[in-house]
């Protein structure tokens, strides 16, 4: 079989592109694997000779000698964070996705209107008040401060996207359940959530992925490096002089370790959720 | 007959959505708003109003007119290279090509990072190296290939300063618009296509006549996403280059948290994020409301 020119040139240019694409993954993944001896600024862009963890474990724990703070702590932070803000912003999400599209009232599509508005004000409009009501609310500086302002700034996205995906269950099954006698809660238990699953999958995606990578809340929130979130925490190590640059690097990697496995293995998901986040279902 | 009671059942339960959005959305941006009309330029709150006051001097003030043409620059930059790589890609995995799950997937990876990852990573690939160290980074890169004419100062250089910012957001977001491109073309109805062969167009003009106007509305939502993403610009900068020699990589939404979290200018700082907020509104506000005017 012959190739046309046509295709080459086609190939040609997606593997231009792809090197584009591939070179901070491959700077991630081989700094990171080089031992100290190995690494050096001179020879950045060579192969490892050998497979070391070195790199990750220092910045994994950091180093009293040297005086840094490794980036453990706030991975966990930060898992303590996301899971709970990712399950109840899906709920809410949920539940307002039903409300909007199966008992619509009037100024409803005010309402979900006003709600998606939310989604794409710059928070630099809101930290000055949310930073007084949270010292007023006495969550501020804490977790369980973060995880309020993630339900709550998730909300128009959530709902957005359940919205979108209970438009496409027909609404004559919902009308059904009501004439059987069915009320709100019960078809939403009975008929609703058992479907929701797909939904879920890409609202939690969604959540995960973007609370995870928030960096904003997470910096004037929680000052505190024992609250922190791993976003704040790799910024500190890569900001500090006394950090070598493979060291920032292998946190950089293991930062974006949680989402980047998501993408893997739920990547279909995750592009649904991308594709909702511009309004088109 | 339970229909009387749900009537209010449903609106009970979107209730506290609607209260936490409008509290923490709508009644924290006036409360912003009230802010920068006040004289809190300092650690404790002084509530005396001022007028425009701090919109006055900001507007004289260098720094903000500098990230102000930071921002315009950026947003050029980032969104029509965006759009033309997003196309691009989009064309050519779309042309039945092997291993297209492979580009697709690769082009589409960076979007799962958080951009303080990929600000520490290309803080690095741009950075300048020294004397001593010689070229590093994607300068000694260009010198391996030969391609030295091609080595800069990247972020250090106040002549390029935010441009770099540009080129490490279009890494990440450029699969996002070939995704957007992507579900566009393969929603072109094949009979549409095929009838402009018939017709006997070739490819170029079934692409000018048939294919561009059929994604005009996804270029649309991408300019109005990407444009409003520029605005907000704010991450990236942080962990790449900060404010930048001469301001040269600073945009209002780090001026706003230097401003305001470092150097306790509350009031002004809430000025920076009003100006922000309006702009974003008059992308976002007239596409909402054709969106879903358009739906019901």
């Amino acid at each position: 079989m012959k190739i046309s020119l046509t295709r080459l040139l086609i190939y040609i240019i997606l593997a231009i592109f792809s090197i584009f694409y591939i070179i901070p993954m491959y700077i991630m993944v081989v700094t990171g694997m080089k031992s100290f001896a190995e690494v050096s600024l001179d020879t950045m862009w060579n192969l490892p000779n050998s497979f070391n963890f070195n790199s990750f474990s220092l910045a994994w724990l950091g180093s009293i000698k040297e005086g840094f703070r490794g980036i453990s702590g706030s991975f966990l932070n930060s898992v303590f964070l996301v899971v709970p803000a990712t399950v109840i912003s899906a709920l809410f999400g949920s539940l307002n996705g039903y409300v909007l599209t199966k008992w619509q009232f009037r100024g409803s599509d005010l309402i979900f209107t006003m709600i998606l508005f939310g989604m794409f004000i710059p928070y630099q409009s809101i930290i000055i008040p949310l930073v007084l009501t949270l010292q007023r609310l006495h969550v501020y500086g804490t977790i369980p401060g973060l995880i309020l302002v993630h339900v709550i700034y998730g909300i128009p996205i959530s709902t957005l996207i359940f919205r979108n995906y209970y438009v496409t269950v027909p609404t004559e099954m919902v009308e059904a359940s009501k004439i059987d006698g069915a009320n709100f809660l019960g078809i939403y238990r009975w008929v609703i959530f058992p479907l929701s699953t797909p939904g879920f999958a890409v609202a939690m995606i969604w959540q995960f992925t973007s609370i995870w990578n928030d960096f904003l809340f997470g910096l004037i929130i929680t000052p505190n490096p024992a609250s922190q979130p791993i976003t704040v925490a790799l910024n500190n190590l890569a900001g500090s002089y006394i950090v070598q640059w493979n060291v920032q690097i292998a946190g950089a990697l293991l930062t974006a370790l949680p989402p980047i496995l998501i993408y893997i293995f739920l990547g279909k998901f995750f592009l649904r959720g991308l594709l909702q986040g511009s309004l088109k279902g | 007959m339970q229909i009387k009671g749900d009537k209010w059942t449903p609106i009970l339960f979107i209730t506290p959505s609607i209260v936490a959005v409008g509290i923490f959305v709508y009644g924290f941006i006036s409360w912003t708003s009230f802010i920068s009309f006040t004289k809190w330029n300092n650690v404790m709150p002084d509530y005396t109003l001022v007028g425009f006051e701090n919109y006055r001097k900001l507007f004289n003030n260098m720094r903000f007119q500098i990230d102000l043409h930071n921002t315009f620059v950026f947003t050029v930059i980032f969104v029509t290279s965006c759009l033309l790589i997003g196309l691009l890609l989009a064309v050519l995995i779309d042309q039945r090509i092997k291993g297209e799950g492979i580009f697709r997937n690769l082009f589409l990876l960076p979007m799962a990072v958080s951009f303080i990852v990929s600000g520490v990573i290309w803080r690095w690939l741009f950075n300048p190296g020294s004397f001593q160290l010689g070229n590093i980074g994607v300068n000694q890169l260009f010198e391996k290939v030969g391609l030295n004419f091609l080595t800069c100062g990247w972020y250090t250089d106040p002549n390029i300063g935010i441009k770099a910012v540009a080129i490490a957001a279009i890494w990440q977001f450029s699969g996002y618009t070939m995704a957007l491109y992507l579900a566009g073309l393969r929603g072109i109805p094949l009979e549409l296509r095929e009838a402009a062969a018939i017709d006997g167009a070739n490819q170029w003009k079934t692409f000018y006549y048939i294919t561009l106007p059929f994604l005009r509305p996804i270029t649309f939502g991408a300019i109005i996403i990407l444009g409003h993403i520029s605005l907000k610009i704010f991450d990236l900068v942080v962990a790449m280059t900060g404010s930048g020699p001469a301001f040269s990589s600073d945009v209002p939404a780090f001026f706003m948290y230097d401003t305001t979290f470092r150097g306790n200018h509350f009031a002004q700082g809430a000025s920076i994020a009003i100006i922000l907020l309006f702009l974003v509104s008059l992308l976002i506000i007239p596409y909402l409301i054709t969106t879903f005017r358009k739906e019901a």
